[in-house]
C-alpha cells in the first residue's frame, strides 16, 4: 500500500494526537512536534493528560498545573504553551462553566462525587480529559465559541500509550451509550465528531524494535477501524549503521578472512591482537550486523503500513541539552507543517 | 561489569529460598518487565521450584515461547522446563474482564450476578483499561496464592505488573477500592436500597439531593439509575471483594514477598525506578532489588574506546599514505570505530547506574546485557536468567 504524502495527511489538521508504546519517546516527539509548529509562527498548545509532568521535564520548567503556561517564544512570532489536564479539576471547571455551581462544587467534592466520577467511572474520566482538549481546539477569541479567530492554531496531545489509545479516544461513545441523554452525552458526541474529522490526526511513535512495531501495527488497524484519522508513523531513535554494507555482508559470509586481516592490522599499529580482542571485535561486529538486519526488516514493515513515515535520529544525550530542538528541526526538514 | 560498591542482587538465592513465595516485577513500560518475569520463572523452575508466572500483556512471540497461545485466564504448563530438577513452570495471561466476571459470579447468587453482568455501567468499568487492570491483577495474584496454599500446586508465584505509568495504581488498588466503598456518595447511593436507610438518608439529604440532582443533570437520569442499580447489586459482594483486596495488600507486605523493580539504563526509566523504590519503602513493601536491563556490554572489554579510535585513525592514515593503488582501509578501522562507539554507550550506561546506586545505597542491583535481538524462545529466557543471576 503506497502511503499518502505527509503534506496531504497533515493538511488542515489542528489537533495532533501523539501515541506509541510505553518507552518509545512519545512525550519527546509530541514536544518536538509542538516546537516545530511554533517555529512556523503558530500559536501551539501542548497538552498532557496522564499527570506525568513529562512536558515540564522536557522543557525544564516547573511542574505544569491547570493553567496554560508559555514554554517557548519563537522569533517567528510563534508560541508554544503547555498544559497538564487533570480529570478532577476538569470536572469542577466543567460543572462551573455549564451549571454555575458556585458553592455546590465544593459540596460535590466533599460528598466524594468528584472522586467517584473521575476514578471509578473511567469513561467519564476520559471524556473530561478529551473534553478539555476539545475545548482548547475549538476555543476562539470572540465573546462566544465560534466567533473571532481560533485561540490556538494547533493543539498537540501527548496521549495515552497505544494499548489504551483507541479506548481513550473512543470512550466518548462509550459514555454516549451509558449516558443516553444529557449534556455529557451531547458533549461526548461533539468530541467524537471532532476526533473523527479531518481536523484531527493520530500520529504513532515507534522504535525499530519488534514489540513497538507490532503494537503500532495493531493500534493503526484499531484506530482506522474506529474511524479516527491517521497521521504519520514516527520512527524514533534511529541509528545509522556503524559499519559499511560491504563489511556487514563479509561478517556474515566470510568471517575468517576478516579475522585474519583484523589481527594483522592491529599488530601493525601496535594494538593488542590476542584472540580475545580480535574475537571480541568480530563478535561486536556480528551483533551489530544482526541488529542492522533486524532494524532494516522492521523499517520495511513500518513503511508497508500505509502511512507516511517520519524518522528521527537517536540522540546520545536523550532530549536533555536541547535535544527537542534537534528533533523539531528534523520534523520541519521532513515536511511537517 | 565492575560493581562500584553497589550490592549485587543475588537472584539465585532469592529464587531458591523456600521462604520466597511471591515475586512482583514492577517498572515503567518498555523496560523488559515481562521478559524479566518470564526469565525468573524459567530459572526458578529449573532450580526445582514449582512456579506460576502471571503476565499481563506479553509480546506475541514471548507468549508463544511460553506456550501461551490464547488469553484464557488459566495457568498452562510450559513444556520442557524444570522437570529434571523436580520443578515446573506454568504461565498465564491475565484476562481482566473475565477475572472481574468470576469475582462477581463467586460472590453473588446467579440471578444477582446476571443483573450485574448485564449492567452497562459494570460493562464499562470491567472492560476499561485504566484502573481495572490493577484491581484484577491483585485479585488474580490473591487467587493464585490461595490456590497454591490450598492444594500445593505452586510454591512460587511470579507476577508481572500492569504497564501503568505509575506504581501508585498497582499499590493503591486495594486502598482505592476500600476508600471508594467507604465513600459517602456510594453509601448514599446504596442507602435507598437498604431497609433502614431512611434516617441515614435524612442526615445527608440536602447534600444527597444536590449530588443526585447535579449528576442527573450532567449525566442524564438513566445514567444515575444504572449506577444506582450497579452499586446496589454489587452491595452484597462488596464485603468479600474488599476483604480480599486487603488480604492481598497484606500479602504483598509480608517478608515472603519480594519486589523486583525493573529498569533500563536511561534517564526516564531510572527516574521511574527511583519512584518505585521510594514508594515501596514508604509502604513498607519488601524490595529485593533493581534489575537494569539492556546494559551495553563490550565483547572486547580490554580495549578502551579511545585506544580503538586512535588505532582506527592510524590505520586510515596508513591506507591514505600508501599513495599508489591505495588499498582500502579494510574492515579493521570500521570495527574499531564501532567498538569506540559501543564503549561510549557502555560508559554512559554505567555512569547512569552508578548515579542511581549512589542515591540508593543498600539497594541490590543486577545488570542484564542488551541482546542484539528480542527474546522469543526458552533458550533466550534461560540466557537472560543466567545474566540476571550473575548480575551482568
Amino acid at each position: 500500500m503506497a502511503a499518502p504524502p505527509l503534506e496531504r495527511v497533515l493538511d488542515g489538521v489542528r489537533l495532533h494526537v501523539v501515541t506509541g508504546k510505553g518507552g518509545v519517546g512519545k512525550t519527546s516527539v509530541a514536544s518536538a512536534l509542538g516546537l516545530a509548529l511554533a517555529r512556523q509562527g503558530r500559536r501551539v498548545l501542548l497538552v498532557e493528560v496522564e499527570g506525568r509532568q513529562g512536558i515540564s521535564q522536557t522543557f525544564g520548567v516547573p511542574p505544569l498545573g491547570t493553567a496554560e503556561v508559555r514554554l517557548v517564544q519563537d522569533p517567528s512570532g510563534g508560541e508554544l504553551w503547555g498544559l497538564s489536564v487533570e480529570a478532577k479539576a476538569a470536572l469542577l471547571e466543567y460543572l462551573q462553566t455549564f451549571y454555575k455551581l458556585g458553592r455546590a462544587g465544593g459540596t460535590l467534592e466533599r460528598m466524594g462525587v468528584v472522586d467517584f466520577a473521575t476514578t471509578i467511572a473511567p469513561g467519564v474520566r476520559d471524556v473530561l480529559l478529551t473534553g478539555k482538549v476539545y475545548e482548547a481546539v475549538g476555543r476562539t477569541t470572540g465573546p462566544r465559541r465560534g466567533q473571532g479567530r481560533y485561540a490556538w492554531d494547533a493543539v498537540v496531545l501527548d496521549a495515552p500509550p497505544t494499548g489504551r489509545i483507541t479506548r481513550f479516544l473512543g470512550v466518548n461513545e462509550q459514555v454516549a451509550d451509558l449516558a443516553r441523554v444529557g449534556p455529557i452525552h451531547g458533549q461526548a458526541e461533539s468530541i467524537t465528531r471532532m476526533l473523527r474529522s479531518r481536523r484531527s490526526a493520530v500520529h504513532i511513535v515507534t522504535l525499530l524494535e519488534e514489540m513497538p512495531v507490532q503494537e503500532s501495527a495493531d493500534a493503526l488497524a484499531e484506530l482506522a477501524g474506529a474511524g479516527f484519522g491517521l497521521g504519520a508513523l514516527v520512527v524514533n531513535q534511529v541509528r545509522e549503521p556503524l559499519l559499511p554494507d560491504e563489511l556487514l555482508a563479509r561478517l556474515e559470509g566470510d568471517p575468517d578472512s576478516v579475522e585474519e586481516q583484523v589481527r594483522a592490522d592491529l599488530a601493525a599499529v601496535g594494538v593488542r591482537s590476542g584472540a580475545r580482542t580480535v574475537g571480541g571485535l568480530l563478535a561486536e561486529g556480528r551483533a551489530h550486523a544482526e541488529r542492522v538486519a533486524l532494524e532494516r526488516a522492521l523499517a520495511t514493515q513500518v513503511a508497508a503500513l500505509g502511512q507516511p513515515v517520519v524518522t528521527l535520529p537517536a540522540l546520545l544525550a536523550g532530549t536533555d541539552d536541547g535535544g527537542v530542538s534537534v528533533l523539531a528541526d528534523e520534523l520541519l526538514g521532513q515536511g511537517v507543517h | 561489569m565492575a560493581r562500584r560498591g553497589a550490592e549485587r542482587l543475588d537472584v539465585d538465592r532469592l529464587l531458591t529460598d523456600p521462604d520466597t513465595g511471591i515475586v512482583v516485577c514492577c517498572g515503567s513500560g518498555g523496560v523488559g518487565k515481562t521478559t524479566t518475569a518470564a526469565a525468573l520463572g524459567v530459572r526458578a523452575a529449573e532450580a526445582g521450584r514449582r512456579v506460576v508466572v502471571l503476565t499481563i500483556d506479553p509480546a506475541r512471540r514471548l507468549a508463544q515461547s511460553l506456550g501461551l497461545t490464547e488469553l484464557d485466564n488459566t495457568p498452562r504448563p510450559v513444556e520442557g522446563v524444570g522437570a529434571a530438577a523436580g520443578g515446573s513452570l506454568d504461565a498465564m495471561m491475565l484476562d481482566m474482564k473475565r477475572t472481574f466476571d468470576e469475582v462477581v459470579l463467586a460472590h453473588s447468587t446467579p440471578e444477582k450476578a446476571r443483573q450485574i453482568l448485564d449492567n452497562p455501567f459494570y460493562q464499562s468499568v470491567s472492560s476499561s483499561f485504566a484502573g481495572t487492570q490493577e484491581y484484577m491483577a491483585m485479585e488474580k495474584l490473591g487467587q493464585l496464592r490461595a490456590q497454591a496454599d490450598r492444594d500445593g500446586t505452586w510454591d512460587l508465584v511470579i507476577v508481572d505488573t500492569p504497564p501503568s505509568r505509575s506504581a501508585l495504581d498497582f499499590l493503591d488498588a486495594p486502598k482505592r477500592l476500600g476508600s471508594f466503598l467507604d465513600g459517602r456518595f456510594v453509601r448514599l447511593l446504596m442507602a435507598p436500597a437498604k431497609a433502614s436507610g431512611r434516617a441515614y438518608l435524612k442526615v445527608f439529604s440536602v447534600g444527597a439531593n444536590l449530588a443526585a440532582a447535579t449528576l442527573s443533570k450532567v449525566l442524564g437520569g438513566q445514567f444515575l439509575a444504572d449506577v444506582q442499580t450497579f452499586v446496589a447489586a454489587l452491595d452484597t459482594m462488596f464485603g468479600g471483594f474488599r476483604q480480599r483486596a486487603d488480604v492481598t495488600y497484606a500479602l504483598l507486605g509480608e517478608p515472603s514477598t519480594a519486589f523486583v523493580v525493573v529498569a533500563a539504563p536511561e534517564r526516564d526509566a531510572l527516574r521511574e525506578a527511583t519512584f518505585f523504590v521510594d514508594r515501596l519503602a514508604a509502604e513498607g513493601m519488601p524490595l529485593a532489588g533493581v534489575v537494569v536491563n539492556r546494559m551495553q556490554v563490550l565483547a572486547a572489554p580490554g580495549l578502551s574506546g579511545s585506544r580503538a579510535a586512535a588505532a582506527a585513525e592510524q590505520l586510515e592514515d596508513r591506507a591514505d599514505d600508501a599513495d599508489t593503488d591505495a588499498p582500502q582501509p579494510g574492515p579493521t578501522p570500521a570495527l574499531l570505530r564501532l567498538h569506540a562507539a559501543l564503549a561510549e554507550v557502555a560508559a554512559r550506561h554505567e555512569a547512569r547506574v552508578r548515579q542511581f546506586a549512589a542515591s540508593h545505597p543498600g539497594v541490590p542491583l543486577s545488570m542484564v546485557p542488551a541482546g542484539a535481538t528480542d527474546i522469543h524462545d526458552l533458550d533466550g529466557l534461560r540466557s537472560v536468567g543466567a545474566s540476571l543471576a550473575s548480575g551482568g
